[in-house]
């Protein structure tokens, strides 16, 4: 495959002119004519009955036009998690509801001709609360006497285990071989608990929705969103009307990170603009995205590892609680993921047993963030195997190497777990996890740092820390994906795909991959991408499934379109069809003395004898989801004195597959590596004893700007892996799964001090190094 | 009321409330590529030039505007002419989903105009008012330094 054009170039973004030149359209973007503005009332309790609401007031106020409560609006349950159908997420979300949940919550929302009226109004809606008990520790949540979140008409649509009476949101249980044996014949025993906290995705376009009727009195819904079919099919049937109805429209999108995988403002704002036939903005304000939005769950994972003095792991159990906060969206799956994600990397471990549970409990809501569960188990599963490593002394590089899943091998987690129900079984078609390892280590200057507490001053000392992880590509058989496309006279290509780029550069790869299959240039392929009217269905980005998924359909369906125009050649050329050769731009026949070129294929078929259009689409179901695999290195500073933490170098080694564009591979590295770090060090929510978030602005939830940024290296490894698009695997949330541990490692190998819980504040680390 | 702005070096005269911020009286009138991302001043979404000096746009009463001249992104390229920092941007990967770009651009911008020989630290400096979730800043680093060393083979 050396001979690639267009697969491993580093050729720019298709969209990035448009953005550098400010003409690219974000949903609040987009003129409508006199939209009607939207604006919510958010509970100020954390949980609380609604006795009485009032909106009388509110009413008068001028230019109000319709305010929306529990009394007044569908009560179809849903999960605002935008998953396939049916969703493996509990039913347990209204538009509104006569409880709420947590502090943040809906009450109401106000429709009004101006945000000012709209303003004025929501301060003039009396509501009379009646206080009911708060939980907001996971761990007590399923105490019989725990106040319950959820009544009895909460479901879920799939067959799995849902118990809202005990504020269960989903448990996963899993094992093979003989735990008792296990550690039975382990020398000795590493327990110990990890925490991992809240954090907010940060995109920096606040969510936003905007919806107006097209001439034909269709409504057309311009969202911010990575699922844009999973929202019509959400709409069609909290709203009860007509799926055909119905246009979704992903603009750009200014950063999702799983925040966007949920459907939260679009019943509403569809729902207000159906039923008075207006065109409404829906945009939030940066605190509602930290307040109401998704955070990333927080967990609690309890390690148990059982080993020999030889560092052979005998044992690993793992308990896992995961809190949901008030809903349950992503309650499961990011659950499984955490086990799913983790246990196959080391998959030569005979006896193993994980048991998760999601509970509720009056907080924020958690959903899908970058790493989906994966990123709060490597926080443990690392920490514990520098601990084991250190005990039987070896290095932990060695030890990772000893134990991770290699080439052609399988684990029985793979096909026992699953999304919902149970998984399937794969083996490994592709692992550069050792080359991951040695690169990374010589960037890092490993065996040069390592064990070394490196002091520039008396009161900093340096240490170096690793993190290994996979992640998945896409959710096999579960996930599809669809592309189609047609052929121009100047031998141009417009290429439809339902994937959804959210500023990840999909819509560029893709092109990348039309290109390469049909021996043409980028330009020359014009994507459209996420439109539910005129591009085919995709489940939309997330499962970091893009490139491997929707990768594969626009493989499949430019190999359709190449097939066409070769049969096309063949008639003009008349040469038989397998005689042909296919070039860049041309086909000719096997000695390259005649040929004729894409242009006149087209214009051919198209004007002069049995004409058609040269055109095809193709879906594709992944039969697997072959994990991407990573090592990540952190060199920090530890100021003894002051307690604090700097990174002073990180290096990430991916194995991403071939990397169809490395630049915007390493992009996604990068990006999720600063998150990464950002979240370990300092990101994290404050709550006040009632349960307020108390940190929700950028002032107070402070996020890596630029001159945080510590030197940062990215390895792009090479590898191949059959199933995907020119071997093609994923890579955008597998970063954010080391910083953390990386990190945490890189403190011990400083000052010998373990963190267990994140994030790791001055404060935290003076604690610990007072018990020293 | 009602004022006449320069903006990109064109006047036009735009309706207004006392209150308003500057912010939303251009994206009210049609200046998207100004982007709001906190509205607190806590982001740089929305930064622009006022006479050549970086300021958030959602920090400042329009009304207070009068007389000065404000760029936009829009003002320094188009697709067809792109500034030597948008094409760098474009051509490092230093954009991913965008919103921060306009910021993020003019900020490299009034650095660059000040000072086009900067090093890391000032680049770090100069754009720590700009929030970026998506790309870590590294790859805007490298194309402030592209640009720059593009720009300074220019003149
Ligand atoms: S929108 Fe002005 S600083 Fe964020
Ligand atoms: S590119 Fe998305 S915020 Fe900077």
């Amino acid at each position: 495959m050396s001979d690639l054009k267009n697969v491993g170039r580093s050729i720019r973004k298709v969209d990035a002119l448009s953005i550098a030149t400010g003409r690219a359209l974000y949903t609040d973007d987009f003129p409508l004519e006199n939209p009607l503005s939207l604006m919510l009332l958010h509970s100020p309790h954390a949980h609380a009955e609604i006795i009485a609401i009032n909106t009388s007031e509110a009413e008068l106020v001028d230019g109000v036009v319709d305010i929306l409560t529990y009394e007044n609006t569908p009560h179809t349950l849903y999960t605002t998690a935008g998953q396939g159908y049916p969703e493996p997420s509990p039913y347990d979300y209204r538009m509104f509801d006569r409880k709420v949940r947590f502090i943040g919550d809906r009450v109401a929302l106000v429709a009004a001709e101006t945000a000012e009226a709209a303003r004025k109004a929501l301060a003039m809606i009396q509501v009379k609360y009646g206080e009911l008990e708060a939980i907001f520790d996971p761990e007590g949540s399923m105490e019989p006497l725990a106040p319950k979140l959820h009544g009895e008409d909460a479901y879920a649509p799939l067959p799995v285990k849902y118990d809202p009476l005990r504020n269960l949101a989903a448990e996963v249980e899993l094992g093979f071989g003989d735990m008792a044996k296990g550690f039975s014949e382990a020398d000795l025993i590493e327990d110990n608990i990890y925490h991992t906290h809240f954090a907010s995705h940060c995109a920096m376009e606040p969510h936003a929705t905007k919806a107006y009727f097209d001439e034909k009195g269709r409504l057309v819904v311009i969202t911010s969103t990575q699922v844009p079919f999973h929202v019509r099919r959400t709409l069609a049937r909290v709203l009860d009307i007509p799926l055909r109805s119905i246009r979704v429209v992903k603009p750009r999108i200014g950063g999702a990170f799983g925040g966007k995988q949920e459907i939260i403002l679009e019943p509403m704002a569809a729902y207000v603009a159906w039923k008075h036939k207006r065109s409404v903005r829906f945009v939030l304000s940066r605190k509602e995205v930290f307040t109401f939005c998704r955070t990333r769950h927080p967990f609690r994972m309890r390690f148990r590892t059982g080993y020999l003095k030889d560092g052979t792991i005998t044992a690993m159990d793992v308990d896992a609680l995961m809190n949901s906060g008030a809903y349950g969206a992503h309650a499961l799956t990011v659950l499984s993921n955490s086990g799913s994600k983790m246990l196959p990397l080391f998959n030569k471990i005979e006896n193993v047993h994980f048991l998760g549970r999601t509970v509720y409990t009056n907080t924020p809501v958690g959903g899908a963030y970058r790493g989906y569960g994966a990123t709060q188990a490597y926080f443990g599963f690392n920490q514990q195997i520098d601990i084991i490593a250190r005990k039987t002394s070896q290095d932990i590089l060695d030890f990772a190497k000893k134990w991770h899943i290699r080439n052609g091998e399988t684990s029985e987690v793979f096909r026992i777990l699953g999304e919902g129900k149970e998984g399937v079984e794969q083996y490994i078609g592709s692992c550069g996890l050792d080359e991951c390892i040695d690169r990374g280590a010589e960037k890092i200057r490993w065996y040069e740092r390592r064990d070394l507490h490196f002091s520039p001053v008396p009161e900093k000392v340096r240490g170096v820390g690793m993190a290994i992880s996979m992640q998945g590509s896409a959710i096999p058989l579960i996930d599809m994906a669809s592309a189609s496309m047609k052929m121009n006279e100047d031998g141009s290509f417009n290429l439809h795909v339902g994937a959804t780029d959210l500023g990840t550069g999909s819509d560029t790869v893709l092109s990348q991959i039309a290109a390469e299959v049909l021996g043409v240039s980028p330009e020359k392929i014009i994507i459209l991408s996420s439109d539910t009217d005129l591009t085919p269905f995709d489940v939309g980005a997330y499962a970091s499934s893009t490139t491997y998924l929707s990768g594969k359909a626009v493989e499949k369906c430019a190999l359709n379109v190449r097939e066409q125009i070769l049969t096309t050649a063949s008639q003009i050329l008349e040469i038989p069809r397998d005689e042909l050769l296919y070039g860049e731009g041309r086909i000719s026949d096997r000695s390259r003395s005649t040929e004729v070129r894409l242009e006149e294929v087209c214009l051919h078929a198209l004007y002069t004898k049995d004409q058609y259009q040269i055109q095809s689409c193709a879906s594709h179901v992944a039969s697997e989801s072959p994990p991407p695999f990573m090592a990540q290195f952190a060199e920090i500073e530890v100021d003894t004195q002051t307690g604090e933490v700097k990174v002073i170098k990180f290096v990430s080694a991916v194995d991403c597959g071939r990397a169809i564009n490395p630049r915007l591979a390493e992009g996604q590295v990068e990006g999720a590596t600063i998150n990464g770090i950002s979240y370990a060090l300092h990101e994290n929510y404050i709550f006040s004893d009632n349960g307020r978030m108390m940190n929700d602005s950028f002032w107070d939830y402070k996020i890596f700007t630029a001159p945080d940024i510590p030197e940062i290296h990215t390895i792009i490894v090479d590898s191949e892996e059959k199933t995907g698009p020119y071997g093609a695997k994923s890579v955008s949330e597998i970063g954010l799964n080391g910083p953390a541990p990386a990190i945490a490692n890189a403190i011990y190998d400083a000052i010998g001090v373990r963190l267990f819980e994140t994030p790791f504040t001055p404060d935290k680390i003076l604690r610990e190094l007072k018990k020293l | 009321m009602k004022d006449i702005f320069t903006i990109n070096g064109q006047r036009i005269e735009y309706e207004f409330d006392e209150t308003d911020v500057l912010l939303d009286v251009l994206r009210n009138n049609g200046h998207y590529e100004v982007k709001k991302g906190c509205g607190e001043g806590e982001c740089g979404a929305c930064a622009i030039l006022l006479d050549g000096i970086l300021v958030n746009s959602c920090q400042i009463l329009a009304a207070s505007v009068r007389g000065k001249e404000i760029t936009t992104v829009r003002g320094l390229g188009n697709v067809h002419d792109p500034h030597p920092l948008q094409e760098a941007f474009a051509d490092t990967g230093a954009i991913q989903c965008g919103f921060c770009t306009p910021g993020m651009i003019l900020a490299s911008y009034a650095l660059l105009k000040e000072n086009p020989h900067p090093s890391d630290d000032e680049i770090k400096q100069a754009l720590d008012g700009n929030i970026c979730r998506c790309t870590g800043y590294v790859k805007i680093f490298e194309a402030v330094r592209l640009a720059a060393e593009r720009m300074r083979k220019n003149v």
